[in-house]
């Protein structure tokens, strides 16, 4: 039995991003006694890189908007795809959760009535995007992380203790869900600065990890996104659904190479800014798919009237959801008009006096101006297609965000899959985050206080735990002969393989391509070694991630290999359309049984695939759209039903 | 740049891994640029924990547009794969990869290569403000302490969620100080701390005496009505006195926030207002005077 | 560079057994000791001349124009000035120059001010000499105690300072005369002392008491919109206030030391008009 040092709470939340600081809110707050575990410093989660806002229906701008807008918005914009409980829930609530906010301190920017100011963004109908400058993910994180602070010093008042009802374990990583039975039991993790492991013993637990972003090399991500929640609910047992659909943001910087992939926030488009090609061109007007023809501009005149009366005009082209925005850079570039450095040009400086592009996108002049040497007041900025965001995710209930299959797991934010379908509509994460953040917090709390007795920890799980976090150090002999691998070149070449081979253009040969070198990474990684001790030991603590990346991978490949159509997220050049009979179908991935045999060859795939065909739309949502726009979208034998 | 000057450069090949997505023409072009811009650079790290340690030289390659964490980066993946070092976003959003280079308090993702020239040997050390955990990473509690001991935002009674109005001019100020990304250079560089351990317990630092201010100026929190004071508590429980306005947390703000103008100057001012007054001392004096 | 090597080891600040092991007391490569090396003399310049002219008690009014060191001149020993700052409060008993009575005022001002406070605790006190070089004191309160928590009536010598400005203003009026007091005429002098009054003026305006003052101390902007307005100005002048109180206090030297030159002979002002 590993001695180790254990803690018992009610709920266990992973992650302190929007959606895991949330959750811990709420379930706190039903009375839980909550821990949240971070593999960052409190505050620092990646939801802090969120730039241009929080959807919400609040109507502050124009009065015209309200839920079921917002969810049509969400369904065109997702294709279809989404789960359609989650998206109706996510526009029904999302404007208590943004109000909830101010009440908690934070600081919107206004309207001239003193109202939350909105402003436009891509797929969405109306302003709806409360934001404050282009930094509202920050305000988001702080907002919340400073609500944590007045429920612990609450706490403080009446224990004498911050930590009696609700810690933060900052700098810790959970490699493992502990089961018992089919139940959560707790989580066994590592603290990253002493190496030191500790279990923490709860019936409830909800992931909210965030995304998957560090499989890929061109990525807005930050190295945590090595899709650990993914991984976590895998291992434990609870599917994946449709990861086949990556989102890549039309405009992450191209220059200079080490900032390559950081986010260029689409309010640069919302306020004004257009994309060029090499010639000058405006060429997202050549790109306006068919299903959003009667909704964008045709010229550029009518597209530039929008900013200053959009009630009678229609939409520019470069604000088309991601997907269709990130295509058409590529198809650009791939044609022979690109920018210097491979991307295309993104203006505001011919659109705007320096003066309002300093006030409404600071960040992002100063960004380009510490990292690339660009004012972006005076001259174009370069950008291309980065890896983004993952729709696809575990497979949740749309009202409790539970699991299917293993009880008390829940997941909440960008870990969880269903909620954007095919493609995420920018501003729907920060919201998705906080509608089901608090949901994923409210169901953990009620099932873990509607347990009688608590879920026993199983000691064998602990020692295999143990044991599989502390193999890299014993790696120095491999079986076959030769030096252990270096994690860093592992990752490395998963990266470049999941770029070139499953990036934003598949293609069948390709992918078994790229199945084929996964397993040949799994071998590599099974045999990855490192140096030093187990205190704040980076090449330690990738070589544990790694497992994680190569298993969200492989789910990501084979479900892009399996769905023969192009869909959002999931661009296929051999299958360009979209099939309306894949409308209906999920993919969903689950542990073989050669992932569950420790002994067996790494280079076997371990995930099995399988189909499920989603209920239907209800039909009073299904009202909420013109008939002659779901003829696009939706097979015969489903209008029918 | 020699492979990419022109845009058709950046076409398709027809390489079997799929080379016309605009994402993997990367390695093509880091290759290419490498040779042309790349030189080598003189780095000395410190190296070691609480127990001791010392500055370690390295030799370590540079490319065009980087930045120090990314020469960090290259040393971990090459020379050193235990360096511990904390980042995160990589963009200056979070706040994580504080650290000192040439003496100096900053963000190593927002550190050009540049600003240095190629013979300088440049020297990269962990927070010296800050108890060291290992190598770059030093241990921050100090400042997740302070900020439970400023009291929270309090809502204004009676007021509903979705019924708050406010001003763009009146939120402006608390807006400034909420950019901040914790980045905690401003609590490094402060003296009070860094060279007097002993005020940690009296001193709430830059950071938090800002935070004070943000919500003293919040138009909507309601501290007033409950009875806290936070002008008088900054000067009485948050430290603000120490405060010598020497404005090396302004020097550092990588956000570029004005946290001695517009935060702590005007905090002192208002406390001023509450406690130095003598005017205002002597009103209240013969007020209690008057009623006692 | 020196490094804490001939320094007692205090274990402490960077030192702190805590901290990471570094010798060096700071590790900056740049010209960190220049800016405080350059404020120590320029400030120290400006207090040997202001304390030679203080005490001199003599040349300060070349008709039509004052010495800004003496002005207004408060005691019966002034020289007097036709139509100028003269207010005998001080009655005759006080015996020595005049000037040390009024440059109490505007001397507390800029000894409480929140940039000349930067100025000489880095410069002199060395606390710190430049950012993350440590400081060599032992022990530090701030401004928590006696003396230097009297730095928070910076506000009445604001007020003070004001009332100053108003009558230097005046002084500057007068300077529109000749050396006949008739009005209507120009010289070199008045320009100089137009130029001090006017930075003066800035300098003091843009004080951060000020702003406080003026709408800083404020919650809500938006019910005082006048306030508001004045607080964006005087803010503005404030982001200049350091160049503003090196400008200022070099004008003022500047114009006591042209009045020192035509008050002893050296040479008459150039007449415009």
């Amino acid at each position: 039995m590993t001695q180790l040092e254990r803690e018992q709470w009610d709920v266990v939340v992973v992650g302190a991003g929007g959606a895991g600081l949330r959750a811990a809110i709420e379930a706190r707050e039903r009375g839980a006694r909550t821990a949240v575990i971070c593999k960052s410093l409190f505050g620092k989660a990646h939801t802090v890189m969120a730039e241009g806002g929080i959807a919400a229906s609040m109507g502050n701008v124009n009065s015209g908007d309200n839920w079921q807008v917002h969810f049509r918005d969400t369904m065109r914009g997702g294709k279809f795809l989404n789960q359609w409980r989650m998206a109706e829930l996510h526009a029904q609530e999302a404007p208590d959760r943004v109000w909830e906010l101010e009440t908690w301190g934070a600081l919107f920017d206004r309207t001239a009535d003193g109202k939350i100011s909105q402003r436009n963004f891509g797929g969405h109908e109306y302003p709806r995007l409360a934001h404050v400058g282009d930094r509202t993910g920050l305000e988001l994180i702080r907002t919340l992380q400073q609500k944590i602070v007045a429920l612990q010093q609450e706490d403080f008042r009446e224990f004498g203790d911050y930590e009696a009802r609700l810690k933060v374990f900052q700098e810790c990583t959970v490699t493992s869900v502990l089961k018992d039975g089919d139940q959560v039991a707790g989580t066994f993790c590592y603290e990253r600065e002493s190496g030191r492991f500790f279990v923490l013993e709860a019936p409830a637990v909800v992931l909210a990890t965030g995304g998957i972003g560090k499989s890929f090399k061109v990525t807005s991500n930050s190295w945590e996104y090595t899709g650990d929640g993914h991984a976590l609910a895998l291992l434990a047992g609870a599917p994946l659904l449709n990861m086949e659909f990556v989102q890549f943001h039309p405009t992450g910087m191209v220059w200079p190479p080490s900032v390559k992939g950081i986010l260029v926030t689409e309010s640069v488009r919302g306020d004004g800014g257009v994309l060029r090609n090499s010639d000058g061109k405006r060429f997202m007007f050549d790109y306006i798919p068919d299903v959003f023809k009667e909704k964008y501009a045709e010229s550029e005149e009518e597209g530039d009237r929008w900013y200053e009366d959009p009630d009678n005009n229609r939409r520019p082209p470069e604000l088309l959801p991601r997907d269709e925005v990130a295509r058409a850079i590529n198809s650009e570039v791939k044609a022979g008009r690109g920018t210097p450095h491979g991307g295309v040009y993104l203006d505001v400086s011919t659109r705007m006096p320096a003066e309002v592009i300093q006030r409404r996108l600071p960040s992002m002049y100063h960004q380009f101006k510490e990292l690339a040497d660009v004012d972006i007041t005076a001259e174009a900025m370069e950008v291309g297609p980065t890896c983004h965001y993952v729709m696809g995710g575990i497979a949740v209930d749309s009202e409790t965000a539970a699991t299917p299959g293993v009880q008390g797991l829940y997941a909440a934010g960008e870990v969880a899959g269903g909620m954007h379908g095919s493609n995420r509509l920018g501003g729907n994460s920060l919201s998705d985050l906080l509608v089901f953040g608090r949901r994923a917090g409210l169901h953990a709390a009620d099932y873990a206080a509607g347990l009688t007795t608590r879920p026993a920890v199983d000691e064998g799980q602990i020692d295999a735990a143990a044991t599989e976090a502390l193999r890299p150090f014993g790696a120095e002999e491999p079986a076959g002969g030769g030096a252990p691998e270096n994690p860093y070149s592992v990752h490395q070449e998963l990266q470049q393989t999941m770029n070139d081979l499953v990036g934003i253009i598949r293609r069948e040969g390709e992918m078994e391509q790229a199945l084929e070198k996964l397993g040949e990474l799994r071998q590599r990684a099974s045999r990855a070694g490192v140096e030093g001790h187990r205190q704040f030991n980076p090449g330690w603590h990738l070589a544990i991630d790694l497992r994680n990346m190569l298993l969200v991978s492989e789910c990501i490949a084979l479900s892009a290999l399996e769905r023969t159509e192009s869909r959002g997220g999931h661009t296929r050049e051999d299958w360009p359309g979209m099939a309306l009979d894949w409308r209906r179908v999920n993919l969903h991935c689950a542990l073989n049984d050669s992932a569950r045999d420790p002994s067996a060859d790494p280079a076997l795939s371990r995930i099995s695939l399988s189909r499920k065909t989603t209920e239907p739309i209800r039909p009073d949502l299904l009202d909420l759209f013109d008939k002659e726009e779901l003829v696009k979208y939706l097979a015969e034998e489903e209008l029918h039903e | 740049m020699s492979a990419s000057t022109t845009p058709t450069q950046s076409t398709p090949d027809s390489s079997p891994t799929g080379a016309g997505d605009v994402a993997s023409t990367v390695p093509a072009q880091a290759a290419s640029a490498a040779p042309a811009t790349s030189y080598e650079a003189k780095f000395r790290v410190w190296r070691g924990d609480a127990e001791g340690g010392d500055l370690k030289d390295f030799a370590v390659e540079v490319n065009e547009g980087e930045v120090v964490l990314d020469i960090i980066h290259r040393l971990q993946a090459t020379q050193a794969s235990d360096l511990a070092v904390r980042w995160n976003c990589k963009a200056g959003k979070c706040g994580s990869c504080s650290a000192e280079i040439n003496g100096r308090p900053r963000l190593l993702c927002m550190t050009r290569m540049s600003t240095f020239t190629r013979e300088e040997t440049i020297t990269v050390t962990p927070l010296r403000a800050f108890p060291v955990v290992r190598d770059l990473v030093t241990n921050v509690n100090f400042n997740y302490q302070k900020a439970r001991e400023v009291p929270a935002f309090v809502p204004p009674p009676g007021v509903a969620a979705g019924e708050y109005r406010m001003q763009q001019v009146d939120v402006e100020r608390s807006q400034e100080f909420r950019k901040c990304i914790e980045c905690f250079l401003c609590q490094d560089t402060c003296h009070v701390v860094r060279d007097h351990e002993e005020n940690k317990t009296s001193f709430a630092g830059p950071r938090f005496l800002m935070r004070v201010a943000e919500l003293d100026m919040h138009p909507l929190d309601a501290a007033e009505e409950t009875g806290l004071d936070r002008q008088t508590t900054a000067q009485d429980e948050h430290g603000l006195g120490y405060c010598n306005i020497t404005k090396c947390c302004t020097e550092v703000c990588p956000e570029g926030i004005k946290i001695t103008d517009n935060a702590l100057i005007p905090l002192k001012e208002r406390v001023a207002d509450k406690k130095y007054d003598p005017l205002v001392w002597l009103g209240n004096k013969i007020r209690r005077r008057t009623t006692g | 560079m020196a490094t804490g090597t001939e320094r007692p080891q205090l274990n402490t600040g960077v030192h702190d057994t805590s901290r990471a092991a570094i010798t060096a007391r700071h590790l900056r490569t740049d010209r960190w000791w220049l800016a405080p090396a350059a404020t120590a003399a320029g400030l120290l310049a400006f207090i040997v001349y202001s304390t030679w002219r203080a005490f001199g008690n003599a040349h300060y009014y070349a008709a039509p124009y004052v010495s800004p060191f003496y002005s207004p001149c408060l005691a019966q020993n002034c020289e007097t000035m036709k139509g100028g700052p003269n207010l005998e409060i001080f009655g005759g008993w006080w015996g020595i120059s005049p000037a040390l009575i009024i440059l109490v005022f505007p001397l507390g001002f800029r000894m409480t001010c929140y940039y000349y406070r930067k100025a000489y605790y880095r410069s002199f006190w060395a606390s710190p000499p430049a950012c993350a070089v440590a400081e060599p004191h032992k022990k530090y309160s701030g401004e928590t105690r006696f003396p230097l928590i009297l730095q928070n009536i910076h506000r009445y010598f604001f007020y003070a300072a004001v009332l100053v400005a108003v009558i230097l203003t005046w002084d500057t009026v007068l300077a529109f005369r000749n050396s006949d007091y008739e009005w209507g005429h120009m010289g070199l002098g008045t320009i100089l002392m137009v130029i001090n009054i006017a930075l003066i003026w800035a300098y003091t305006i843009s004080c951060h008491s000020c702003r406080h003052v003026m709408g800083g101390k404020l919650k809500h902007f938006s019910k005082h919109p006048v306030r508001y307005r004045l607080w964006g100005w005087v803010g503005k002048l404030n982001h200049r206030h350091m160049q503003l109180a090196w400008a200022s206090l070099i004008s003022v030297a500047l114009a006591d030391f042209y009045v020192y030159l035509l008050a002893s002979g050296v040479f008459d002002d150039p007449r415009l008009f």
